[in-house]
């Protein structure tokens, strides 16, 4: 089942605002390059259990959600490693 | 022009947040409950599958546990439901700016203006759905030509539902319902409207307007109005800092009140945090109302409008304890209080000072009330207090200012 992952984040910020994410943090020393956002809209994740931004990430050709949450990232996380696709 | 207006309410709002915050336990009987330990033990909300055992609000939570022996009772989280209902209404935003809340989880929108998004039903479908995507919980949205007909659809199908009354079927709809269901037609008023044996909306309305006004005064114009369908009350234009009428704070507390002692302390914490919250939203007031439940829940208010308007801890607390005592014959233990304070001004208002008072003392006490105030901002609400609160510090231990209250203010 999945369950709720906060994740560390490496975010640039925009001139208006906008804020991009650039990479993410997975366990101990494994990051993640994103290579595209491709969407960007608020959506609740019943899987994970919350609400907020959710971007619609491209990691190694494969697409994968992640949340803003007021101020933290969370992804919906199967076991322990990063299930891009 | 005939107005469009939509009530939406979210359903069962605490134990949904809660429910999608926590997927494990999604399928099982939920209700938020508050903290046994400080005997705040009742249940705040539950969801559907709880609502199959009768779960009730407002119920001890021993008393659901018998209902439903495996019931998940979770804690409540106001600032979690602050969010979503803050988000919830930034969806509303997006179909006008008359947006009036009613509670955290209700509000009332004027859409009538607002043709390019479609009408009425299109933009409640498209609310419904975009709450269900966005914030993972439902809607059920009544749309009708005014507000109490409105909030009587959202209350007629749920949950996630929309429901239309329009002039055209309101007699259908409307009418067969019973008279509790108008709002503001609360258990007393519905007794004395069974006395008439008026016991369905559409009974109260065929009621000639004379005979509801020899027997309820002006509310009887009201009670006419309401059930025909003539209520032209708009919908406020959302204000992110509503007109603040009152503000008061009440706590149950940790162990029955017997004494005056007991309340002084409960007074004194309260009236801190009104009067603190006062002078943090630069008001004063004048009129200072108490409320008070004995350990058999039966209660009362009584209030008292002061000579000046005050913002002074010390003497909002006095008046509430003076009130008490005038009131209060100590039959029973208490289990919970209340002090609000009334009839608001700026605390910049020019004030007419007293001939018969120490004027420089007050001047002396809001000066105190300011640096204690900033004490407080820095090192926290424990940092100075009255000597009477360390007496019992099981009893003053609590904070109400940061604590959130929540209910709806008044419709009129």
């Amino acid at each position: 089942m999945a369950y709720k992952k906060y994740v560390e984040m490496i975010v640039k910020y925009l001139e208006d605002g906008t804020i991009m994410p650039l990479a993410i943090h997975w366990n101990e020393g494994e990051l993640y390059e994103i290579d595209r956002v491709v969407d960007i809209r608020p959506c609740a994740s019943l899987k994970a259990g919350g609400a907020g931004i959710r971007y619609t990430c491209m990691i190694q050709g494969r697409k994968k959600y992640i949340w803003l949450e007021e101020n933290k990232w969370f992804v919906e996380a199967k076991g322990d490693k990063l299930n891009v696709g | 022009m005939e107005r469009v207006i939509l009530h939406s309410d979210c359903n069962s709002f605490y134990a949904s947040v809660e429910c999608l915050h926590h997927p494990e336990i999604r399928n099982k009987p939920v209700a938020v409950g508050g903290d046994v330990e400080q005997r705040h033990g009742i249940i705040l909300a539950k969801n559907q599958i709880a609502k199959k055992y009768n779960i009730k609000t407002g119920e001890a939570l021993w008393q659901a546990r018998q209902k439903c022996p495996e019931l998940v009772i979770v804690p409540p989280r106001f600032e979690l439901y602050m969010r979503f209902s803050k988000l919830a209404r930034q969806i509303y935003m997006d179909y006008t700016d008359q947006v009036e809340p009613f509670g955290l989880d209700e509000c009332w929108l004027d859409v009538t203006s607002s043709v390019v998004k479609g009408d009425g039903m299109t933009i409640a479908k498209e609310i419904s759905a975009r709450i269900k995507y966005e914030l993972g919980i439902t809607v059920s949205i009544g749309v009708s030509f005014n507000k109490i007909f409105a909030k009587l659809g959202s209350d007629y199908k749920k949950p996630d539902a929309i429901t239309w009354i329009g002039k055209d079927n309101f007699k259908d709809i409307a009418w067969p319902l019973p008279v509790g269901d108008l709002l503001y037609v609360g258990r007393s008023t519905q007794r004395k409207l069974t006395n008439f044996g008026i016991h369905t909306i559409g009974e109260l309305a065929d009621t000639p307007r004379e005979i509801l006004c020899s027997n309820f005064g002006k509310w009887g114009d009201v009670l006419h109005c309401f059930s025909n369908g003539y209520d032209s009350s708009p919908v406020a234009v959302f204000d992110n800092s509503p007109l603040v009428k009152s503000i008061g704070n009440s706590t149950t507390t940790p162990r029955d009140l017997e004494n005056d002692a007991d309340v002084k302390i409960i007074l004194y914490v309260l009236a801190d945090s009104v009067a603190r919250r006062l002078r943090e939203q630069g008001f004063k007031g004048r009129t200072v109302c108490i409320s008070v439940r004995d350990n058999e829940l039966s209660s009362f208010t009584r209030q008292h409008t002061l000579k000046s308007y005050t913002s002074i801890t010390s003497e909002i607390a006095r008046a509430g304890l003076e009130l008490f005592r005038k009131h209060y014959r100590w039959y029973k233990p208490i289990r919970s209080i209340g002090i609000s304070i009334t009839d608001l001004v700026c605390d910049t208002m020019p004030t007419q000072t007293d001939l018969y008072c120490d004027e420089r003392s007050r001047e002396r006490k809001e000066h105190l009330d300011t640096t204690v105030d900033r004490l407080k901002n820095r090192f926290g609400s424990y940092v100075v207090q009255p000597a009477v609160l360390l007496t019992d510090t099981q009893l003053s231990g609590f904070d109400p200012k940061k604590d959130h209250t929540i209910h709806p203010v008044g419709y009129f």
